[in-house]
């Protein structure tokens, strides 16, 4: 006879586990309340009063907006290098056994194993070391090399699972490499891809460490806010900002979970 | 027979893409090659390229009155780092790293645990995304809440004063090490926001390597008279360690490497990663700065040759 599987979980469990998630949320929720605080001063609890001017101010800042370009500027740039970079090498790890594809994979994974710090400080010795200026390009650099990642984790748990009779198939019946890629393999991909693409994008669009030391006198979003976090000048503006980054970043996250619940749940199981 | 023989193989195709295609189907090395290129390329010389850029200026040394680098090689900058002012830096990250991975894993555990095994349906799509959020949300709005929490006018000492509990705040402040004038400047809360960023990196690995883990197997050791502590420590952790290490790998090498979280929420003594950061900003001292660097990569080495002994990696 079995027993039943179905039993609930014991009280004590259900408590740590609610309590870890309260402890992951509350603070987000925060930020939420802190948008709409009439203090400007402090960071008082709770706020005297609500108001939504903070909005309006936000709105009409040029520097905000600016910041906000080169963020999406740099991140769509990065996607697009990391789509195309992680795809190729997650087709050829998954593939193919070959000498050496235990440590391309993890060349892959070492610039996010590493320390941040290790990578910037290293791009910018190389950097002044070939006497590169700093520039939109170098942003790129940087962001795309970590970004790879995602996309590789992505692609390469699908790749697993479209099965390789199937590309055999496309073959015999008379497809070339190219249609089978174009009909067979990108659909069957598609959905990984675009989730790793958006999981990229916001990890590019967020990433600060790597970025303070290739951006040079540029200011993404991140940059922005890290200003102000060394020395707030402007809190409500931040207490807006920071709202309306946690709403962007959602967006993406939502939409790779949605693209890739059906297969092995890797979505960045692990930035 | 040769009729059936010449149109069961088909013809070679004609044109540029068709004779690649085929040309690729007959060498299949040289695809592997060309799709490897690329990514091998931009990895290998702009990463690794810089990596050893970096590693080979930490064996030279700075001239202490001109302060320039002096292009010979040198054991002696690697040497500074064991001078005490320098070598504490590096006890106190560790420490912190360590610090923090362990309460991570026992914050992480329940969480894990129960998406694993007791959330269906509906609660196992709420707890993932309910980790995946925070895990992917903002790095910098997420210390930037901790600031509005931990600051002396914040919700804590808010929180702490309703409940007539505002001496056992001040009590823990006034400790040494670990208190300070307000929490946003102790270790304290240091070490909580370290958890907060980075213990979501521990729970999917540790829920992935506790999903293997079959049902009927706690069963067995309840049914043989184990109690729930005994099952634990004898089966669920055994079997679980593999996903905690890989988690571990996260929370010790971001702790590791992190100069923004001690800089905003701290005390003014340094991390390794602020101390990077200071040696290649203000001090110009980009040799000393590479060394610095060297310590986590060293450390991580270690720390991944292990992992992968104990089996993390295929729990990743």
């Amino acid at each position: 006879m079995r027993s039943d599987r179905n039993t609930s979980a014991p009280l004590g469990l259900k408590i740590a586990a609610g309590l870890g998630l309260a402890f992951l949320h509350l603070p987000i929720l925060l930020i939420f309340l802190y948008a709409f605080t009439t203090e400007e001063k402090s960071y008082q609890f709770p706020p005297p009063g609500y108001t939504l001017k903070w909005f309006a101010v936000t709105w009409n800042r040029p520097d905000v907006w600016e910041a906000m370009g080169l963020s999406v500027r740099v991140a769509s740039i990065s996607t697009a290098v990391a789509l195309v970079l992680g795809t190729l090498c997650a087709a050829a790890v998954s593939r193919t056994k070959f000498f050496g594809r235990e440590t391309i994979s993890l060349l892959v994974i070492l610039p996010i194993a590493l320390p941040g710090i290790i990578t910037g400080i290293a791009l910018r010795s190389a950097f002044s070391f070939a006497e590169i200026p700093f520039s939109f390009w170098t942003i790129v650099l940087g962001h795309a090399t970590f970004c790879v990642v995602v996309v590789y984790n992505n692609a390469v748990a699908r790749f697993r699972r479209v099965s390789g009779s199937l590309i055999e198939a496309s073959m015999d019946l008379g497809a070339d490499s190219f249609q089978t890629f174009r009909y067979v393999i990108l659909p069957n991909i598609g959905t990984a891809l675009l989730a790793g693409g958006m999981l990229a994008f916001a990890l590019s669009f967020d990433e600060v460490i790597v970025t303070t030391f290739t951006a040079g006198q540029q200011s993404t979003l991140p940059i922005w806010m890290l200003e102000e976090l060394v020395r707030p000048r402007q809190r409500p503006v931040t207490n807006v900002v920071a709202m309306v980054v946690v709403l962007v970043t959602f967006l993406p996250i939502l939409g790779a979970y949605y693209l890739t619940r059906d297969g092995d749940q890797v979505a960045g199981a692990g930035k | 027979m040769s009729i059936v023989a010449d149109t069961s193989i088909l013809a070679r195709r004609e044109g540029t893409s068709g004779r690649l295609s085929d040309f690729f189907w007959r060498n299949p090395k040289i695809l592997l090659l060309l799709m490897l290129t690329p990514p091998l390329l931009w990895l290998g010389i702009i990463y690794l390229g810089s990596l050893f850029a970096l590693l080979l200026q930490s064996f030279f040394s700075i001239d202490d009155f001109s302060g320039l680098i002096n292009y010979e090689f040198t054991l002696a900058t690697y040497r500074q780092l064991l001078i005490p002012s320098n070598f504490d830096i590096i006890l106190r990250t560790v420490l912190m790293a360590a610090l923090v991975t362990l309460a991570s894993a026992a914050i992480a555990f329940p969480i894990a645990y129960y998406a694993a095994r007791y959330a269906k349906g509906k609660w196992k799509v709420v707890f993932y995304l309910g980790v995946m959020l925070p895990l992917w949300s903002s790095y910098l709005v997420k210390v930037y809440a901790w600031k509005l929490i931990l600051a002396k006018e914040g919700i804590v000492t808010w929180f702490f004063a309703k409940l007539h509990l505002s001496w056992l705040l001040d009590a823990w402040l006034s400790l040494p090490v670990v208190g300070g004038s307000s929490l946003s400047i102790s270790y304290t809360g240091t070490f909580i926001v370290f958890i907060y960023v980075w213990m979501p990196f521990m729970i999917l690995p540790i829920q992935a390597a506790l999903e293997r883990v079959p049902g009927n197997l706690i069963e067995a050791s309840a049914d043989l008279g184990g109690h729930p502590a005994q099952t634990f420590r004898h089966v669920l952790f055994p079997l679980a360690l593999p996903g905690i290490i890989a988690g571990s790998i996260f929370t010790f090498s971001l702790t590791l490497g992190d100069y923004i979280i001690p800089q905003i929420i701290g005390s003014s003594r340094l991390f390794i990663g602020q101390a990077v950061y200071a040696q290649q900003g203000t001090a110009g001292n980009i040799p000393l700065a590479a060394a610095f660097s060297v310590v986590p990569i060293v450390i991580m080495g270690l720390y991944l040759w292990m992992a992968k002994r104990q089996g993390a990696f295929d729990a990743l």
